[in-house]
């Protein structure tokens, strides 16, 4: 499988990629991992003639952790993810989901940047970061801003991100409580038939508060308010695991593919949702 | 058509120079380029892990990966780690646990497993078998592989021990 033939970019700063970004307009795309992006380009699916990567640009790595606030750079990877001890006691589901995402070789080179801007529905970070309300930083001609994750994405492929902009960085605040990240695929490798991402909140016997978001259930992540409130004020037992589980499904809606039909997916979503409300209750 | 990039990598200790178009995928630069026909063409879709090399120290599938982004990196492939004079301890525990049927996939299960013991010298079977879990082999069950693993874990530290 050989790609179309492309021209090929390192710029060193961001300025530097908005530069080609500007100049190419759609004929240009920036690259993190390249993993979603060179599969696609080797099915000849894209055809990207201005290709930016940017494993070269100054300060789009890193984490860094200020109390309870959470700065991931775009260029941060899985492995990355898994490997920070950090973060994986401020916020121990980002952990878990990536320990989810692909295989080994995959988590050294995916990016979060990356599995967020892509627009993906099969990806499981935009779905997380819904549930966690990270916001994402775009730094594009007119300077940056700011997108809440909840806002972000549009269709499947589409989102907020014009095509001038660089998403560099995803942040959000972390909450005490519990939170889980449960998936369902057929394979190591592979998206998820289902996934959920919970986190709620505990006052003595009681759940406070909770959000819940679900992946490759829709053509965007579906984050789910009345799933969450449905949780809210209860001892999290078995009708009101059965409430918010009824309000999640009444929000998804999963098409037939050779991950299942319709009714099957709808299941497992079911199921899923209800390990990660019963694993994050048990933490919270 | 864009230009040839003039492509610089150190592969196994080696420096190495060639001119390629940057779409060329790192696997075949390895192999048809530098004769290092040890990483091999599975799936070719990032799957199967045939194809796995040692890229700026992670485990890379070299299907997934533009020589243009290889363009200055360090690279380690089977080649690198033993030679048929001087087996690495992974490929002697490969050979005396069977940890090979066809032997297809083997490079790539070695280029891993050698990562995978760098990060983890000891661990469990489990650890083991999610490490690897980016490796497909068609013939042997996985067993004998992991088996394989683990015992070059123990001889590796057998042999750190008797050193200190």
């Amino acid at each position: 499988m050989i790609p179309a033939p492309f021209d090929y970019y390192r710029p060193t700063d961001i300025a530097g990629v908005i530069a080609l970004l500007e100049e190419h307009g759609d004929d240009a795309r920036v690259m993190a991992g390249g993993h979603s992006l060179i599969p696609m380009m080797k099915l000849r699916m894209a055809e990207i003639p201005h290709l930016i990567d940017l494993q070269d640009v100054a300060g789009l790595g890193g984490i860094t952790i200020d109390g309870s606030e959470i700065r991931i750079g775009a260029m941060t990877t899985q492995a990355d993810l898994i490997d920070h001890e950090g973060l994986a006691a401020a916020a121990p589901i980002l952990r878990e989901a990536a320990l989810q995402i692909a295989d080994p070789q995959v988590r050294y080179m995916g990016t979060v940047g990356g599995n967020v801007a892509n627009g993906d529905p099969g990806n499981d970070m935009p779905g997380l970061m819904q549930c966690l309300d990270a916001q994402f930083t775009l730094v594009g001609p007119d300077g940056e801003r700011t997108v809440a994750a909840r806002d972000f994405y549009e269709a499947a492929y589409m989102t907020a991100r014009t095509d001038e902009e660089v998403l560099t960085c995803v942040s959000f605040t972390a909450q005490p409580g519990g939170a889980a990240y449960e998936k369902q695929k057929r394979k190591i490798g592979d998206y998820a038939t289902a996934a959920a991402a919970v986190q709620l909140t505990r006052e003595g016997s009681t759940c406070a508060a909770a959000s819940i978001a679900m992946t490759n259930l829709s053509d965007v992540p579906v984050w789910s308010p009345a799933a969450g409130a449905a949780l809210a004020d209860t001892p999290v037992d078995d009708s009101a695991i059965k409430a918010a589980v009824d309000a999640a499904l009444a929000d998804i809606d999963p098409t037939e593919d050779n991950r299942g039909p319709v009714k099957f997916k709808r299941h497992v979503a079911g199921v899923i949702l209800t390990r990660a409300i019963k694993s994050a209750w048990a933490r919270a | 058509m864009p230009d040839k990039m003039h492509i610089k990598v150190t592969v196994n200790g080696q420096d190495e120079e060639f001119l390629a178009e940057p779409r060329e995928l790192l696997i075949y630069a390895l192999r048809e380029r530098l004769n290092l026909t040890g990483p091999h063409v599975g799936c070719e879709t990032s799957h199967c892990g045939a194809c796995t090399v040692i890229v700026n120290g992670k485990s890379v599938k070299s299907c997934t990966m533009f020589v243009g982004q290889a363009n200055g990196a360090e690279i380690t492939t089977i080649e690198g780690l033993g030679s048929p004079d001087a087996l690495h301890v992974l490929q002697e525990t490969f050979r005396e646990h069977h940890g090979l049927q066809c032997g297809f996939c083997t490079p790539g299960m070695i280029t891993r497993a050698h990562k995978l013991l760098e990060e983890n010298p000891n661990p469990t079977e489990e650890e083991v078998r999610f490490g690897m879990a980016g490796n497909l082999c068609r013939c042997t069950g996985y067993q004998n592989i992991v088996k394989s693993i683990l015992a070059a874990a123990a001889q590796m530290n057998g042999a750190q021990e008797a050193a200190e």
